[in-house]
């Protein structure tokens, strides 16, 4: 279990410290695309390690625990934000939400008929 | 012990939307979505009892939500679900997997931003966290706590996507016969234009269950994705467009 513990923190921490290069690079004082690299990291390692044969239940273990945290975690994260400011523009988050879906599928439907499904 | 009060009220929060899942919408809403909608509402409950910015976690009893919420463990479990997906499917769901992806951020992105620009945002911080929320309801908040956007703000994001997961939900199995959703590359494609995890599972899972693993495969990668352009890439074009 903390193996994979272990595994997942250091692809967090250089995929945050990659990100904070970035930004200093970019000039912004933001920590730019950290959680996508880190992510990037933990899948190229997890195929590394399987590849090698040593890839465990142990390693598994200690990553599944957060992976199924994760919605718990949004619901706290939702829970404490100041979403009475927010719900004045609530209307956003409604046209936000539908219309761009409607669009997609339109784009979907030509996609598929232009790159035609193996 | 507020971190361990928040993990019991996050269990129970989630235990009662799964039977409400079950029960009321006979599994057609995603769970999860119903219970970050009800974590929402809470939020606002809270805003308006304590009268913080915080929203329940103002509220002495619940100030653990705050830290199980906080930037850290949300960004420590997001990149664990990376573990979940597969540079090798991806492999396989070709040409069409990648494009789709590509577009999809990019249609949704967009439109959030032009959506929020029309309703007054002018900030890049925020257009950038609003379009990103578009994507998803993991986006918005990590590139709006990458980018230091408002609470409100991130609160907004979050809101849009679930509504979004939601409308997928809803729309697949009316739209699926219309639009050619029918086989194992055309769901692949479909996960990756619309992204939304839980909403694409849903969907697809009313449609044709035999699709929904072909559809994970892209939609896994979206999140991902999301969390790699929208606060750098997409911020920056973004930042330059405004001037």
């Amino acid at each position: 279990m903390i193996k994979g513990l272990a595994l997942l923190a250091f692809c967090f921490l250089f995929g945050m410290l990659c990100g904070d290069l970035l930004g200093l690079l970019l000039g912004i004082e933001a920590n730019v695309g950290g959680v996508g690299f880190a992510m990037i990291y933990l899948l190229l390692l997890k195929e590394f390690f399987e590849k090698k044969g040593v890839w465990t239940e142990e390693f598994a273990f200690g990553i599944d625990f957060w992976n199924k945290l994760y919605i718990p975690i949004v619901l706290a994260m939702a829970a404490s934000l100041n979403v009475k400011s927010a719900v004045s523009a609530g209307i956003l988050a409604l046209l936000s939400g539908i219309l761009p879906v409607v669009l997609a599928f339109g784009v979907f439907f030509i996609l598929i008929n232009t790159i035609k499904p193996q | 012990m507020g971190l361990i009060f928040a993990l019991l009220w996050v269990g129970v929060l989630t235990w009662a939307t799964d039977i409400l899942s079950k029960k009321v919408f006979a599994s057609k809403i995603p769970g999860s979505a119903i219970a970050i909608g009800i974590a929402l509402v809470f939020g606002y409950l809270g805003g308006v009892w304590a009268e913080g910015k915080q929203g329940l976690a103002d509220l002495p009893l619940f100030k653990g939500l705050a830290f199980l919420g906080g930037s850290m463990f949300r960004d420590f479990a997001i990149v664990a679900t990376a573990a979940g997906a597969s540079f090798i499917l991806i492999r396989k769901s070709g040409l069409l997997g990648l494009v789709s992806l590509i577009l999809g951020i990019g249609v949704f992105f967009s439109a959030g931003v032009i959506l929020a620009w029309s309703l007054g945002y002018r900030d890049a911080v925020s257009l950038c966290t609003l379009g990103a929320g578009a994507c998803t309801y993991i986006v918005g908040p990590v590139t709006g706590g990458a980018l230091g956007a408002s609470s409100e703000v991130i609160a907004l994001s979050i809101g849009t996507g679930v509504v979004k997961t939601i409308t997928v939900t809803i729309l697949t199995p009316i739209l699926a016969k219309k639009i050619g959703l029918d086989s194992p590359g055309a769901a692949m494609a479909f996960g990756g234009i619309m992204g939304t995890s839980s909403g694409v599972a849903a969907g697809l899972a009313a449609t044709d269950p035999a699709l929904v693993p072909y559809g994970a495969v892209t939609a896994t990668f979206y999140t991902g994705l999301g969390c790699l352009v929208c606060p750098s890439l997409f911020y920056l074009l973004l930042n330059w467009g405004l001037g």
